[in-house]
């Protein structure tokens, strides 16, 4: 674990601090303080549960970046009985901050691919921090493109503050190869589960998001924008964030509301750094249960149902036997 | 269908002033010439001095493009501040003023017309609508212009003028970008031809969507045409940008466009492209 623990963890580490005292000193001292330490951890139970349960959406951005949050890798190695990586996107580089390859999960054989954030500063700068150049959607397009050959169904992990904005990027097609995703994503004739697990910014995430079915992690954000972009953009201050991030309805829980998730992974008590372990069960578990149920499903119907997914995204009115609002508009500014 | 001719007069009337500023004279942005308003615009509002091609609404496009009426569909569609998204500003107040500056109801109009002999289907944004940023309304808009092009079975104009996905809807704009691609999908499966213009600016999730998706894309000159906005990638890599960074010209050298088009010779360049794709029953009357 690092040293980095976010504010409103301090008094859960407090607790967990004083717990772990009470044990030196009864096996040092060898007296029997059993009694006192179950009580201590049932408060420290009590604590987490009541901290997590008032989390703003703010507060759940920074759990979707605690620096101790498992990466894809780390689900990887917990989950897969083998996963062979493979690398670059044959036209360009290797991109470091998207992984690619071939999962054994329990029964299932599947092409996974993910964000990838380093768990320090120096796998961080190799990793790019997790933000990808075209090449990582070329080289994630490429696993898919082998996933349908082969009929293996794709499964994503999506962890990245956003596709890199930077000269290279630009000047490669970053938009060119995130829409090129979007466009064959959304036809490819296997099975997609995208799973968010950490952050989820803008079309650097979508770019590797589209699916028959999206999972996220209960502790996750997921939206157009960063709330810290969005907060330089409107009020010229990215300090402003915790506000915009109300504004923008980013948590994996608003995600539901708007009718975007298929599912809510719950994390366990105090955010999915505090049990590796255990978020990646819950992981595992989500995987075999959604491919189990759409390999029932033709490949046709698959797609359809795919297209139809996306094409009810977004909220509208419309009234067909009142005249054209614009015309009234335009009239009203005329007289 | 609406009547097209007569609205584009009063929209005139009623939304010129937002575009081009009062006065007959107008100063070229680029090269700093005042240039008469009246010759501007039978120019295609393009600087007769340097080429500077000005931003110009959606009506100007469909006067320049099409041959005939257009018939408008959709245009009922509206947002519903799905978010109730407040910050610096409340995005319901925000929309109603859009409607009230433009005279449309969002950021993208579709419907069908026809340019020389082709009947198609046409998209144009309109920058001055919240910068032409794509929420759910331009999302939907696209899908069902893209189906009814399907269904018509008739080629796909889109043209490109937003600052990118409207951040106001949050994760519904986002998703607007995998509507739009997955729609052109299929479009592209069945068959059909999607021609992209794309104008200044085209930026962010329109462009990592259905504007870099054309089977030819064709932009106008000195368009900004990007994914990140230049402040962003100056602030990242902290320093100076290079001359001419995300302007067609540079998409061009770098591979991501077909060609480059001054708006005067567009609607010559489509037909021609039409003609090819399509026919061109003129030069060949023995075939009809
Ligand atoms: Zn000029």
């Amino acid at each position: 674990m690092s040293e980095i623990i976010l504010d409103f963890e301090k008094p859960i580490v407090e607790l967990e601090k004083k717990i772990e005292e009470m044990y030196e000193m009864s096996s040092l001292e060898n007296v029997d303080l059993s009694a006192d330490i179950q009580k201590a951890e049932e408060k420290l139970n009590r604590t987490i549960a009541k901290i997590h349960s008032n989390l703003t959406r703010w507060q759940r951005v920074q759990l979707a970046r605690h620096p101790d949050r498992p990466t894809t890798l780390d689900y990887l190695s917990r989950i897969c009985a083998d996963f062979i990586e493979i690398h670059g996107d044959r036209y360009f580089s290797d991109d470091k901050a998207v992984v690619a390859g071939f999962a054994t999960i329990d029964d299932f054989q599947c092409v996974v691919i993910g964000h990838q954030k380093g768990s320090n500063t120096k796998e961080n700068l190799f990793r790019n921090f997790g933000m990808p150049h075209p090449e990582g959607y070329r080289k994630a397009l490429r696993a898919m493109k082998l996933a349908e050959k082969f009929h293996k169904p794709v499964v994503t992990f999506i962890d990245t503050q956003g596709a890199y904005p930077g000269i290279g990027a630009e000047e490669r097609g970053q938009a060119e190869a995130i829409a090129r995703n979007l466009f064959e994503m959304s036809r490819l004739k296997t099975p997609i589960i995208c799973i968010i697990i950490g952050e989820g910014a803008s079309g650097g995430a979508l770019g590797i998001g589209v699916g028959d079915r999206i999972l996220l992690l209960e502790n996750t954000w997921y939206s157009v924008i960063s709330p810290e972009g969005c907060a330089s953009i409107l009020y010229h201050d990215s300090s402003k964030a915790p506000i915009v991030a109300e504004a923008l309805k980013v948590t994996a829980r608003d995600l539901e509301s708007l009718g975007i998730s298929d599912e809510i992974l719950p994390e366990p008590l105090g955010g999915a750094h505090r049990n590796q372990e255990q978020t990646a069960q819950t992981i595992k578990n989500a995987i075999l249960k959604y491919l189990t149920e759409l390999k029932a499903i033709p490949m046709d119907e698959l797609i359809r149902q795919r297209v139809e997914k996306y094409s009810k995204m977004g909220t509208w009115s419309e009234s067909n036997d009142a005249p054209a609002a614009n015309q009234s508009s335009i009239s009203r500014k005329n007289e | 269908m609406a009547d097209w001719f007569k609205r584009t007069k009063q929209g005139l009337l009623g939304s010129e002033k937002k575009v081009i500023p009062d006065g007959l004279w107008l100063k070229c942005p680029t090269c700093s010439e005042y240039l008469y308003k009246r010759e501007l615009e039978k120019n295609y509002w393009v600087c007769t001095q340097c080429h500077h091609h000005f931003r110009i609404p959606y009506y100007d496009y469909l006067r320049i493009l099409l041959d005939g009426k257009f018939g408008e569909f959709n245009a009922e569609i509206r947002s519903t501040d799905p978010l109730e998204f407040k910050a610096s500003k409340r995005y319901d107040e925000q929309l109603e003023e859009a409607v009230k500056e433009t005279g449309v109801n969002e950021a993208v109009i579709t419907g069908t017309g026809k340019i020389g002999k082709h009947t198609l289907v046409i998209c144009v944004m309109d920058f001055r609508f919240i910068g032409g940023s794509m929420g759910s309304v331009v999302g939907e808009k696209i899908a069902r212009a893209i189906d009814k092009a399907m269904e018509l079975k008739v080629p796909l104009i889109i043209i490109s003028q937003s600052g990118g996905a409207r951040m106001q809807e949050g994760i519904l704009s986002l998703m607007q970008m995998a509507k739009t691609s997955a729609k052109l999908a299929q479009f592209h499966d069945a068959g059909g031809l999607f021609i992209s213009i794309l104008a200044d600016p085209t930026a962010g999730g329109t462009t990592a969507s259905f504007s870099m998706l054309g089977d030819i894309i064709i932009a106008e000159p000195g368009a900004f045409v990007g994914f990140a906005g230049p402040r962003v990638i100056k602030q990242t890599i902290g320093h100076e940008l290079p001359e001419g960074f995300q302007r067609s010209e540079f998409l061009l050298e770098k591979g991501f466009l077909d060609m480059i088009c001054e708006r005067a010779e567009l609607k010559k360049t489509i037909l021609r492209l039409l003609d090819f794709f399509y026919g061109n029953q003129t030069l060949h009357p023995d075939n009809e």
